[in-house]
């Protein structure tokens, strides 16, 4: 008995070193190895998966399309994979490991700024060029990595439209902007007191009052004390930010409390489906969002949005939320750089990717000095009538803000 | 501070305050009592609970996936959790009962991980949530709001409180458990199968804990990771109540609700967990003083 369970012990664990090993084989001739610690378990196991779906949808398609051409050479692209569990010191190994064992010369990022921060400081140790699309906190372009490129917008600027639209309809109704109050309620986290910074920054420029700031906890699920403020205080605009938990709490509870704020902003609606969830009671909602598939950039591999949203729809079943695309244009902008350098050699390609100014249908990408992608801008939705539709910027927008929503009473 | 001025100026609100504590606190405070009747009777602390909690809203949620309305989902999870609780019992709870208490925390503790994991693996780290299909009520001219889930969840907490008082002071089996608590060798000489007690305690406690579940799916939301919120909170709310006060654990849940609530509206919602944690400290040092002076009288 003892003897057998010791066996099963024994091969169970010999099978999980085997899976390890097995995912990340050496680099052939002509295949470039991209390496990738992503969160396949743990908290961040759903969006990780739709990373780890965005890479490599895009490196097929690459692969299918002439792969990438170095010289005269053709080469394949192969992704390497670890569980970082979600993790931040797990996350950091694993790409150590990476770098050290499996000599990988490029990086993809992982999921969520947490752990991008815990992966920077190795890459940048190794002199290994790194292209993350989920990492958005600010503070990871302020600490001087030269490896670091992220193909996304800084989490600051997600609900900034919001204050834009909400100033512009102030003037539209004839009132000074000044006097539009805002209420904030966010995560207590990078991501998301990146997110009020952006809010408090730009409400500063207008010069509107915040009568409500609250950071919430990351264990809270409830807000009704909040709620019970904007009651009291009556603001124009209640801005959340809180991931996927944010966007639930705060359209369940405003609609279950019948609050009533002429703007309710947030982030991660879509991935947070609220749509699916709370029907009717989402309308009006704004959510700030990457990306968007009815946007009209033009892509290599890709054709435009639309395309990409579909063939991925038919490869994986499912409509690829912003955290998939962004995930994709990260491939994308590796296998421009690793092209127009022409080699191989981590530093060469670094030094390609500084100088990258493309258009995917992600968005243009082109790198700042600190790694930031400056050439493209966020997208806010707004729900009408259970669907999103584009608000803002209003280059792309198809359709105008509603402002002020309805009074609850007034609603269908 | 100003916000202060804002319930001067607004008294009703307070009313909103006091309304909301009471009723996110009885839920809490289920949860609790099914920890404080485990710590009561099998002198274990469990850090699994609020993966219990995770797992009843789960189960209340499929079921309401294939059609059976959340209402009738809550007694079926609960029963579910009996049958979940038993098989935990026989196969890792009766080894670590009269054990030091920390191996019951370290094994609670496992089981908490492996659940979260599972849980994470068969459901996916997505947050749902139920509808309630219940509207609220609007009193003091739409001042105060009262989503009438939160008082289904509030009268279900007192309803499972009342039949748990009832039950173990009336049936046999909860007599025995009450003999066991007070004294396990005692009972066993009298005749009672403490194996059976214990494991009929722990099954109890995973059948509240599911009903909770099904109550925090349709008021809030569940996630594979809650669990900590819910067993950090009863673990508090038993130790304001005080070991073996049953009844107390109500009145402490529903008030730590309510102090949460006015410190978060006050001190705004960064303070409203670490306001409550800092009046568990306060309680617990004034707590020790009286019962040092207590001491001073035996000697």
């Amino acid at each position: 008995m003892n003897f057998k369970l010791k066996t099963l012990a024994a091969m169970s664990v010999a099978a999980m070193l085997g899976a390890g090993v097995a995912q990340v084989a050496s680099a052939a001739d002509d295949t470039i190895v991209l390496g990738a610690a992503v969160s396949l378990t743990g908290k961040y196991a759903t969006l990780g998966h739709n990373t780890q779906d965005g890479y490599n949808f895009t490196a097929k398609r690459i692969n299918e399309t002439g792969g990438v051409k170095v010289g005269s050479k053709h080469y394949k692209l192969k992704i390497a994979y670890y569980d970082d569990e979600s993790t931040s010191a797990r996350g950091a190994q694993l790409v150590e490991r990476l770098i050290k064992q499996d000599h990988v010369n490029f990086v993809l990022g992982p999921y969520s700024s947490a752990l991008t921060k815990a992966v920077a400081p190795i890459t940048e140790k190794y002199k290994i060029p790194m292209v993350e699309g989920n990492g958005a906190s600010r503070g990871l372009f302020t600490k001087g990595y030269k490896y670091l490129f992220a193909v996304l917008n800084t989490s600051d600027y997600y609900l900034r439209p919001a204050v834009a639209i909400l100033a512009e309809e102030a003037k539209k109704e004839g009132r000074d902007p000044k006097s539009m109050k805002i209420a904030i309620a966010v995560e207590n986290d990078n991501f998301s007191r990146d997110v009020r910074d952006g809010v408090l920054e730009d409400a500063k420029k207008y010069g509107m009052k915040v009568v409500i700031d609250d950071k919430l906890p990351p264990d809270l699920n409830d807000m009704s004390t909040t709620l019970t403020k904007v009651k009291a205080l009556k603001p124009d605009a209640l801005l959340i930010s809180g991931h996927d938990k944010g966007a639930i709490l705060g359209i369940r509870q405003v609609a279950a409390q019948k609050v009533y704020v002429p703007m309710l902003a947030m982030t991660h609606c879509d991935s947070a489906k609220v749509i699916k969830k709370f029907g009717k009671d989402a309308n009006y909602a704004f959510c700030a969002s990457q990306w968007d598939s009815n946007l009209t950039y033009k892509d290599r591999w890709f054709g435009n949005p639309q395309k990409f949203a579909e063939d991925f729809k038919k490869a994986y079943n499912y409509d690829p939320p912003y955290q998939v695309a962004e995930s994709a244009a990260a491939v994308e902008v590796f296998a421009d750089a690793i092209e127009r350098a022409g080699s191989l050699d981590p530093q060469k390609v670094r030094d390609a990717l500084t100088k990258t100014d493309m258009v995917t249908f992600y968005g243009p990408v082109k790198f700042d000095s600190t790694g930031k992608n400056v050439g493209k801008s966020m997208v806010l939705y707004q729900i009408q009538n259970g669907k999103y539709v584009v608000v803002a910027p209003s280059k792309w927008a198809k359709t105008k803000p509603i402002y002020p929503a309805p009074q609850w009473d007034k609603r269908q | 501070m100003s916000n202060l001025s804002v319930l001067f100026d607004a008294p009703i609100l307070l009313v909103q305050l006091i309304v909301s504590g009471i009723l996110v606190g009885a839920i809490f405070a289920l949860v609790a009592y099914g920890m404080a009747l485990l710590w009561g009777v099998m002198n274990i602390i469990n850090i699994a609970q609020g993966e219990f909690v995770m797992i009843g809203g789960y189960i209340v949620f499929f079921l309401a996936r294939a059609g059976v309305s959340p209402i009738f989902g809550i007694p079926i999870a609960a029963v579910v959790m009996y049958g979940f609780g038993l098989a935990l019992y026989r196969s890792v709870i009766w080894r670590i009962i009269d054990q030091d208490m920390f191996i019951s925390i370290l094994a609670t503790f496992g089981i908490s991980i492996l659940l979260q994991q599972l849980g994470n693996q068969l459901f996916g780290s997505d947050i749902r949530t139920l509808p309630s299909h219940l509207p609220s009520l609007f009193l003091a001219g739409g001042m105060v709001t009262v989503p009438e889930i939160k008082i289904v969840g509030f009268v279900a907490a007192l309803a499972v409180g009342a039949a748990l008082v009832v039950f173990l002071r009336y049936t046999r089996l909860g007599q025995a458990i009450r003999a066991t608590a007070q004294n396990a060798r005692a009972a066993r000489v009298l005749g009672i199968d403490t194996d059976r007690v214990y494991a009929a305690t722990f099954a109890l406690n995973c059948a509240i804990c599911g009903a909770a579940g099904g109550l925090v799916a349709m008021t809030w939301f569940i996630q594979p990771y809650l669990g900590l919120t819910y067993t950090l909170r009863s673990f508090m709310i038993v130790i304001v109540a005080g070991l073996g006060n049953l009844p107390g654990v109500i009145l402490a849940g529903t008030g730590l609700g309510v102090v949460e609530q006015a410190a978060g509206f006050i001190l705004g919602a960064e303070y409203q967990t670490a306001f409550v944690f800092l009046l568990l400290v306060v309680i617990l040092v004034g707590r020790n003083m009286v019962l040092a002076r207590q001491r001073r009288y035996l000697k």
